[in-house]
Order: structure tokens, then C-alpha cells, then sequence
């Protein structure tokens, strides 16, 4: 190598980091403090049943810091570990998360990198589930905000993205994919004809995170960058919180209306097409400056709740 | 799971004041490592969990250069293996000790 070019250093893909490095590098210097940190090893009871080693964490770092001076709590999910699966003591620190910001009025910041429930402890993942989304409605209902960050490398599927689906505001970069049933999952139950989970570019155009923020599946697109997300944080903490009645009838509405317009597409394309993107091949390949330019004069928007 | 436990000599105490320090990820081919401060200067004690049996006398040999090639003394160091090769353990190790020797995070 002789080149001279320098390589910047601040930059940290939020693809390539791992739980505790994505949330160093979204909150103050110094502001972090853990909840269950590794050295409690509140580990998984289940995995050992089936010889599987545990992560003193179980994958997920809970915490309170600060962003940009507001007090906060944070989570982050490892999607290297068991692909950043729900199983009992990960679904549990999330919800006990959910619970104390509802307790202390503070908004809540979530780093989702999942493949859903961790299939070894079945049961105990789905009920954390479905009780972190009561607790969910509940902190928002009493004016919490709850923003989601999705840009890792498992993604955020099966009921992590059923929560993902309630927070306040979804932040997701272009490597970031949304869904409930992943692509294997779908191909394994409908054929290779419904869907080819090895075709990567149809998987993007699917659930990739471009064609979420197109349909109001997400509300902010960034860079695979660390510092693009905080900002994000910083601009989603801003909007008004609440959550009503009022929002879901009109996000209800809006489904609707979604389905019928954009419904009889068959493909990410068509969709693209129809809500009017000029060049809907390129989609893909455009930066993301001009696909922010692109996508924001006519893209779907969602009411916080989608 | 296989649990292993080596307590080892060492010639110079950890560096530094940070209590604790985490490095790596349980992942295939890959391991966790915490490190704190715990038992007497001149002892460090390594317990493994791992899913991979019968590799106790690698390990051992593993740990036992760890400890000779770097100031480990005072840590109770616990892993938790993925199915890592040694020359990842040997480098998770080194990051363990370097993070630990920081000051307070």
C-alpha cells in the first residue's frame, strides 16, 4: 500500500459495530451507566439445557445516559449472539427498560438487531414479546417516547419487528430490513416462487430499508453511520409524544389507503412506480442524499404508530 | 457445556484502575471475555465454558502463555466460548488486558 489517502476515522458503521460500541458511540462521552451489567451474569437458564453457551449480557445492554444533554435510557441488542433472539432474561431486561421509563417519564432510545425469538427458549421469548408491547402502548400512552434504531446486521424481524412497529419513530439506514417473517421462513412455508430468500436484491426491495422508509414503514433514514444515527435520535426526541385513540384511527386509515394504491403491486418496483419515484430501477443505487431528495416528495408517512 | 478452571502464577499484577472490562461476543468461532479485579496479585484465576469438549489441555496451554506474556495478576477472567481457535482466544485475551488497563470508563 502507498497511497496517501486517509482513511476517516470518526466514521463507525452502525452495520459493522456491536451493541456496546453502537451505543458508545450514540450517547455523551462518559454519561452510560448499566443496568445488569455482565458482571451480575444474569445469564439465559435455558440455553445449558441444550448445550449452548450463554453471554453474561444474554445479548442485549441496558442502560440510563444522556444524548445531546437529555436524560434518557438505551438499549441495544447483539445481533451476533443467537442472531439477537428474545429468550427470557433479554426479553425481560428490555421490559423491565420499558417499565422504569414509564416510571420516570423519560423517553426510551432501542438499537433493535434481532431475528425475532430465540427458537431454544420458545415460550418465555414470545411472552416477553407481547409484554414489552403492552408496556410499549402503556410508557407512550403516559408520553414517553420509544425510538428505534435499525440498521444491524441481523436486522429486525419476527417480534422484534412487531415492536418495532409501536415505537414513536423508526430510524433505519439502507443495510437495516424490517419484517415479521424473515426471508427463509417465507420461502420454507410458501416455495421458492413466492419468494427467493438467496435473491439479496429482493430481499431488499422488500424489507430493505430503503422500501421501509418509502411506505411509511420508518420515519427517518440515515447513513451506516453511528454519528448519522445520534442525530437522528437527537431530531426523532424532538417531535411531540403522545399516543392515542386518534393516531391509531388514522394510521388504520392510512393502511388502508396504502393498500389500496400500492396493494396490487407485485413487486418493490411496482410499488416505487406507483407512488411516483421518476426512476424506479435505480432506486437501489442512489446515495443517499439523493434518495432522501427522491423519496421525501412523494413517499408514504406514517402516524407514529405503524 | 464443558467447564474448565485454571488458577496461574503470574510475575506482574494488572495494570490500571478500570474494575471491569468485557471484550468479543459469543459467536461461532468467536468468545467472550470478562475481566475484574479480584483474588491476590499474583494469581489469576480463567474459567471456560464451552460448548467444544475435550480441549481442556489446549486451553491450559492457551491461558498459561497468556498469563506469562502479560501483567494478568489480580484478574478473575470468565469466558464464555463460541468454538473460538486459540489464536482468537490469545487475541481476545490481549484485548481483555489492554481495555482493563485503561482508566475508568
Amino acid at each position: 500500500m502507498t497511497g496517501s489517502s486517509t482513511i476517516p476515522t470518526s466514521r463507525l458503521s452502525w452495520f459493522e459495530a456491536g451493541a456496546r460500541q453502537r451505543l458508545a458511540a450514540l450517547v455523551d462521552p462518559g454519561s452510560f451507566m448499566e443496568f445488569i451489567g455482565p458482571e451480575q451474569r444474569m445469564i439465559s437458564p435455558h440455553l445449558q439445557i441444550f448445550d449452548l453457551p450463554a453471554q453474561f449480557d444474554d445479548g442485549i445492554v441496558v442502560g440510563a445516559a444522556r444524548i445531546d444533554g437529555a436524560r434518557l435510557l438505551v438499549a441495544a441488542q447483539e445481533g451476533r449472539f443467537m442472531g439477537g433472539a428474545f429468550g427470557e432474561v433479554h426479553g425481560a431486561k428490555l421490559l423491565g427498560l420499558l417499565h422504569a421509563a414509564q416510571a420516570l417519564r423519560r423517553d426510551l432510545v432501542i438499537a433493535f438487531d434481532t431475528g425475532g425469538v430465540r427458537l431454544q427458549e420458545a415460550n418465555a421469548g414470545e411472552l416477553a414479546i407481547s409484554e414489552i408491547i403492552r408496556a410499549m402502548v402503556e410508557a407512550r400512552t403516559a408520553g414517553v417516547r420509544v425510538v428505534g434504531l435499525i440498521g444491524g446486521r441481523a436486522g429486525c424481524y419476527g417480534g422484534g419487528g412487531l415492536i418495532a412497529g409501536c415505537c414513536s419513530t423508526l430510524v433505519v439506514s439502507e443495510p437495516g430490513r424490517i419484517s415479521v417473517s424473515g426471508p427463509e421462513v417465507i420461502e420454507t412455508n410458501k416455495g421458492v416462487e413466492e419468494f427467493d430468500s438467496r435473491d439479496r436484491a429482493l430481499v431488499w426491495r422488500t424489507m430493505g430499508g430503503k422500501h421501509r422508509y418509502l411506505i411509511g414503514c420508518a420515519d427517518i433514514f440515515v447513513d451506516d453511520d453511528a454519528a448519522a444515527f445520534r442525530d437522528a435520535v437527537i431530531a426523532a426526541l424532538g417531535r411531540p409524544a403522545g399516543f392515542d385513540g386518534v393516531r391509531l384511527a388514522a394510521e388504520q386509515a392510512r393502511l388502508e389507503h396504502r393498500l389500496a394504491r400500492l396493494g396490487a403491486g407485485r413487486d418493490g418496483r411496482d410499488v416505487w412506480r406507483s407512488l411516483g419515484l421518476p426512476d424506479a430501477e435505480a432506486v437501489p443505487e442512489l446515495s443517499t442524499e439523493a434518495f432522501r431528495r427522491e423519496a421525501d416528495a412523494c413517499r408514504e408517512t406514517a402516524d407514529d404508530a405503524r | 457445556m464443558e467447564t474448565l478452571r485454571f488458577e496461574l502464577a503470574t510475575s506482574s499484577p494488572a495494570k490500571g484502575s478500570r474494575k471491569i472490562a468485557l471484550v468479543g461476543v459469543v459467536a461461532s468461532g468467536n468468545l467472550e471475555v470478562l475481566l475484574e479485579r479480584e483474588g491476590p496479585p499474583n494469581r489469576c484465576t480463567i474459567e471456560i465454558s464451552t460448548a467444544a469438549h475435550g480441549f481442556g489441555p489446549l486451553w491450559e496451554a492457551v491461558t498459561t502463555d497468556f498469563v506469562s506474556r502479560r501483567a494478568a495478576g489480580g484478574l478473575r477472567i470468565s469466558i464464555n466460548d463460541g468454538g473460538a481457535r486459540p489464536d482468537t482466544v490469545s487475541l481476545r485475551l490481549a484485548q481483555g488486558v489492554r481495555l482493563i488497563e485503561g482508566p475508568d470508563a
